[in-house]
Order: structure tokens, then C-alpha cells, then sequence
């Protein structure tokens, strides 16, 4: 499997480094190969299975959506490729969002769906219902995201606020994206190995590590405020 | 002081007074902040008017600046008030200055009060260390920051003269709009805040030792450089042995010398007056605990951590590490992955704190062996000193928890 991290100097303030990371630990650790590249603002986009957009501030977010907007990203989903998109990331996939000085600065437009600047900014702890299971997680933005018809979100709020309050994320056949940043895969472990498993197209073996214990503990913490 | 306040103002000065003594016999706090806090409330501009004929010099930063603070302080031959307590922020200010007659004062201040703190001091120097991403949780981001710094010295009377770090992109942005700079080139290992060019978002790009930008934005020629311990001050060099470890602290040293040249202390006898200090507030001190040394460290985001780690002796000792991430921490420990931890490969790591199981994950996925420790009994007693790396509150959950 090969990932790539796109931009990390423009969107990666916030640990998203420990996304590549977790992907790459938990797959080689049962025998997957898995690569990490990080492409540079001067690079051409690479080919890659896997495509991390992270966080970033307001005008590195626009420079990374200008430089995305010239570059063959669309055209490798198109073709296939999947992405996993937090916070800023989330934003460029969609078709507007609200950067400093702009209140609708034109997206990538790969999925339906439009952020403009929430009335107060989303600082604390997010926990989200994904499926059977859990996603904890942090956010710090000041986006409301609504997703277009057809889209679904990635999970139901439970601690936070997400997108809107309800709903936090999006997911398609080929994307995930959440306001949760960071490090959100290194802390649910099931959530990077699903995300491994349908890249790769392969059944994963158990995998017991002490990110079990971290997620238990936070989800325990999170579910009793 | 008081014959030039007005009657307001004796008022503040009073009060302030009052309630520090009152807040350091009911053993509520050191007393420095509430009295301060007072005292702002009932007279606005007491600060400006205890800052009156007074050579002030303003330390602000992310990393190091109450360290550079307090080697100031050391280096400059006369008395000097100052806020050593850590109280930043102006309330912390005015108490410093309400406390002490010195003329001279050298005063820590928190990054994003620095424009206020200018403007209500009117400083002969201010010293900017570095910039980088701290508690973003509830903090500004730093490019906005540098951008309230920029406005704020642009704005600054003709004398006051900024010691600034070259190597830092965003110290250079919020500097370059000041009178007078003397530029210093110091060891500033982390860059992750700074890729991208503050100006205009491009990539900067790096090479041994400098930096620069297609836009035209570089580092700056610098007048003060540092090489090992040897700190050069325009055409004087000094061999510099400070009391407290890591190459980020010649840096701060060589840059408080700097500052004080400004003022007319002699570098050289400055550099020798800052052997001195030893520990701030506990940082850098050996401390016992339960029969172990403890060599006590304070590390409270990405680049205190990457600093620190690169400063541990070489070797394969055990390494304790504690984290947590209440609110003087920031809430979220998002952070310890922009931690090169990968460094530590080769060493086994005892996690404590509230976040350890954070720091545990954190180190598992790095491939650095872990103990992840929940009675504090169970620790080991080695012979020798322990690296003992803290965050903030961390830091002071164990300088409680040991001796001297």
C-alpha cells in the first residue's frame, strides 16, 4: 500500500503525521507492505493508493487547495485512489469553504459538500457512533459542513459538534473524511484498520496493541460527560 | 515611585500590595498575579506608570523564554526587577515592577500579550526568541501571532532595539519592521512552523545553516553567532560554560548577551555572570524522589521536546516521561506526534501521567520500548540520575512530589 501524505507543510498542524503512521505500523506489522511518501508543494502528485489531506491554517489551506486544484488528484480518485481527509482536508474535498477574507472560496469539488463559518469555533473533544463502533477523536475548527443529497456522513455526534452538531464527516466508496484531526487513526485502532482493509482489499489478522487501551479509555471517558 | 502616581494610582499601588500580602499569608498563591490583577482594574495605567524611567528589557517567545528571562537578570551587573515567578502576563508585570526600586528591569512576557505589554512598558529592547505551535487548542495559531508582533514593532519608538533569532522565518517576518535589529544566529532546530513562507506561503527553502524564499524573503546578515559554546557578539568571541545543559540554551545566552550589550554591560562579563543560574523554578535541577535522582526537565510542546531529546546524552538509559493535558497544558495531545520520538529508539520510556496511555500509543507506533506505569510504586531505581521529561503541569506535579 502506498500513502501519501499530501502537503504536510501546509496541512499538518495539529500531530496528522500520526495517521500516516498508524496506517503504515499496522499494516507492515502483519506482513502488508506499506509505503509512506510526503509530497512536497514543489512535487507532482505521485501515485499512491492512498491520499492523507490534513489540517492547516486559513491561508496554507487555500495555497494546498490551489496547488490540489492544478494537480492530477481528481483524476486519480476518479481512477481509484482513496483518501483520508481530517479538518482543512475535509473542506478541499467539497465544493466551497470559508477561508479569512473569502466566505466562499471555490473546492476541489471531488464530493458534495459545502462548509461556511460556523457562529463559534468547535474546540474540544469529539465522539462520534460510526456503525457498531465508536470514534474519538479531537476537532478545533470553525467550519459547519452540510453534505449534499446523497452523501453520508461518517457518524452521529455524541460529544462535540462535527459538521453541524449531528452528524460529523462524510464517507464515499473511496473517501472518509472527519473533523476528528490528527492523530484519529493512531487512537481507533479498528477505524485504521478498516480503513487498511478496504485500500488493500484484505481480511486483517487481530492485532492487539495499547491502542486498544487508549481508545477504551477515552471512549470510557468521553461516553460519561 | 509613588510621588509621581496620581492619586489613582498610589490607590492601585496599594491595593496591589494589599492583596499580595494577603494572597501569600492565606497560602492561596505567591501573590503575585491577584495583586497585580487588582491593581490593573483600579488604575489601568499603572503599569505604564511603573514602568516610567526604568531601562526594560521585554523576553517573549514559545520555548526559552524563562530561561533567557532569568539569564538576563544574571548577566546584568545591577539590580534588577523581575517577574521570575513565571506570572507573564501585564497583571504579573506590575507586580514585578511594584515589588522592587531597581531601574533596571527585564520582564517575561507571554507571546500574545507582547503588542500590550510594548506598548504599556516602552521597552530599550525586546528579545524574540522563536515562534511555534503551543496548546492550539486554546491558543492563537502562530502565524497570527507573528502578524500581531509585526504591527506591533512597527509601530515602536525609534530606540528600542529588537534581538531577534534569525533562523526563525516568523521571528524575522514580525522583526524586520523594527528601527534597529541585531540578528542573531542561533541552533533552532525546529522548522515545521515555519515551511511555509510567512510573506507569501511559498515553500522556503533550507541549506546548511541558512534559509530563504523565491519572493525574496531571507535570513537576515547576523551580527551575533553561535558555534559550540563559543558565542561571537560583532568582532568579540566568548567561551561560554553555563550551569544549565543543551546547545538552545548557549542560544538564549548568546542572545540575552546581546540584549544587554545593547544596554552597555560588557558581553564577556555578562556570559560569565549567567554561569549563575542553574535552575529556574525547579527546571534543569537534580531533585530526590523515593531514593532516586531525578534530573527534572520541562518540555511543553513539539519543539521544547525536540530540543530537549536532542540534548539527552547519548546512551541507552531509561528515559521517564510524564503527560498530561489539563487546561494550563492544552487539552489536546495531538502534539506528541509532531514529537520526534523516533530518536529515543534504543531506550526503554516510563510512562506517567494523566495522558500516559497517549504517550504509551505514541511511542509504540515510533517503535521505542514503553512501560506504561500506573502505581508509581512500581517504578525502578537505577543508580544512576533519571532523565525526567514533564509537561507543564506535569512538571509541577513532580516538583511536589520530590525534595531538593
Amino acid at each position: 500500500m502506498k500513502i501519501a501524505v499530501i502537503y504536510p507543510e501546509l496541512l499538518g498542524t495539529y500531530g496528522d503525521y500520526g495517521n500516516a503512521l498508524a496506517l503504515s505500523e499496522r499494516s507492515l506489522r502483519r506482513g502488508i507492505d506499506a509505503e509512506v511518501v510526503k509530497v512536497a508543494i514543489t512535487d507532482d502528485l505521485p501515485a499512491a493508493d492512498l491520499y492523507l489531506l490534513g489540517g492547516g491554517e486559513d491561508g496554507p489551506q487555500r495555497l494546498a487547495v490551489d496547488l490540489l486544484k492544478k494537480s492530477s488528484l481528481r483524476q486519480r480518485v476518479a481512477n481509484g485512489a482513496h483518501v483520508f481527509a481530517v479538518c482543512a482536508g475535509l473542506q478541499i474535498l467539497g465544493t466551497s469553504f470559508s477561508v479569512e477574507g473569502d466566505d466562499a472560496y471555490e473546492g476541489l469539488s471531488i464530493v458534495d459538500v459545502a462548509t461556511t463559518r460556523g457562529a463559534v469555533r468547535s474546540v474540544g473533544e469529539l465522539l462520534t457512533q460510526v456503525g457498531q463502533n465508536k470514534l474519538v477523536g479531537f476537532e478545533n475548527h470553525g467550519g459547519l459542513t452540510s453534505l449534499g443529497g446523497g452523501v453520508a456522513p461518517l457518524g452521529s455526534v455524541l460529544h462535540g459538534r462535527g459538521n453541524n452538531g449531528q452528524h460529523d464527516g462524510f464517507v464515499t466508496d473511496q473517501i472518509w473524511a472527519t473533523y476528528a484531526h490528527g492523530p484519529v487513526l493512531a487512537m481507533n485502532p479498528w477505524f485504521c484498520d478498516e480503513v487498511i482493509a478496504k485500500v488493500t482489499g484484505t481480511q486483517l489478522s487481530p492485532l492487539g496493541t495499547v491502542a486498544d487501551k487508549l481508545y477504551e479509555e477515552r471512549v470510557t471517558s468521553l461516553s460519561s460527560r | 515611585m509613588s510621588n509621581r502616581l496620581s492619586p489613582r494610582g498610589v490607590l492601585a499601588l496599594i491595593a496591589l500590595r494589599t492583596v499580595n500580602s494577603l494572597s501569600r499569608a492565606t497560602g492561596k498563591g505567591s501573590g503575585t498575579v491577584a495583586g497585580g490583577r487588582v491593581g490593573l482594574a483600579v488604575y489601568p495605567k499603572l503599569l505604564s506608570t511603573l514602568s516610567k524611567d526604568r531601562e526594560i528589557i521585554l523576553v517573549s517567545a514559545t520555548n526559552g523564554k524563562t530561561t533567557t528571562t532569568a539569564l538576563s537578570v544574571a548577566g546584568w551587573s545591577s539590580d534588577v526587577a523581575t517577574n521570575s515567578t513565571g506570572a507573564n502576563m501585564p497583571a504579573g508585570h506590575a507586580a514585578a515592577l511594584a515589588a522592587s526600586k531597581a531601574t533596571c528591569a527585564v520582564l517575561e512576557t507571554d507571546e500574545a500579550w507582547l503588542p500590550a505589554v510594548i506598548e504599556a512598558t516602552n521597552p530599550k529592547v525586546v528579545v524574540l526568541l522563536n515562534l511555534s505551535r503551543d496548546q492550539l487548542d486554546r491558543a492563537t495559531e502562530v502565524r497570527a501571532i507573528a502578524e500581531r508582533w509585526r504591527t506591533a514593532l512597527s509601530k515602536t519608538s525609534e530606540d528600542l532595539v529588537v534581538v531577534a533569532n534569525a533562523n526563525d522565518p516568523l521571528v524575522v517576518y514580525a522583526s524586520e519592521v523594527a528601527n534597529e535589529v541585531r540578528w542573531c544566529d542561533i541552533e533552532t532546530t525546529w522548522t515545521a512552523d515555519a515551511v511555509s513562507c510567512p510573506k507569501c506561503t511559498q515553500s522556503i527553502s533550507r541549506s546548511e545553516g541558512d534559509w530563504s524564499c523565491t519572493c525574496g524573503f531571507r535570513k537576515p546578515h547576523c551580527t551575533t553567532r553561535v558555534a559550540g559554546n563559543e558565542v561571537t557578539i560583532g568582532d568579540r568571541s566568548v567561551e561560554v560554560q553555563l550551569s544549565i545543559p543543551g546547545q538552545f540554551n548557549v542560544g538564549n545566552a548568546a542572545m540575552a548577551a546581546t540584549a544587554l550589550e545593547v544596554l552597555g554591560t560588557d558581553p564577556s562579563n555578562a556570559l560569565t555572570s549567567m554561569r549563575s543560574v542553574s535552575g529556574i523554578a525547579g527546571r534543569f535541577t537534580v531533585r530526590s524522589w523515593q531514593g532516586r535522582k531525578l534530573h527534572m526537565l520541562l518540555a511543553k510542546n513539539p519543539a521544547g521536546f525536540d530540543a530537549l531529546l536532542e540534548s539527552l546524552n547519548p546512551g541507552s538509559d531509561d528515559v521517564w516521561i510524564a503527560i498530561n493535558a489539563r487546561i494550563a497544558d492544552g487539552k489536546d495531545p495531538s502534539w506528541l506526534y509532531d514529537v520526534s520520538f523516533e530518536r529515543l529508539q534504543g531506550r526503554k520510556v516510563w510512562c506517567l501521567g494523566d495522558r500516559r496511555l497517549d504517550l504509551a500509543t505514541r511511542l509504540d507506533y515510533a517503535n521505542v520500548a514503553y512501560e506504561v506505569v500506573d502505581d508509581l510504586n512500581s517504578l525502578p531505581s537505577p543508580s544512576s540520575t533519571v532523565e525526567l521529561i514533564a509537561n507543564y503541569t506535569a512538571f509541577s506535579d513532580w516538583m511536589q512530589r520530590s525534595t531538593e
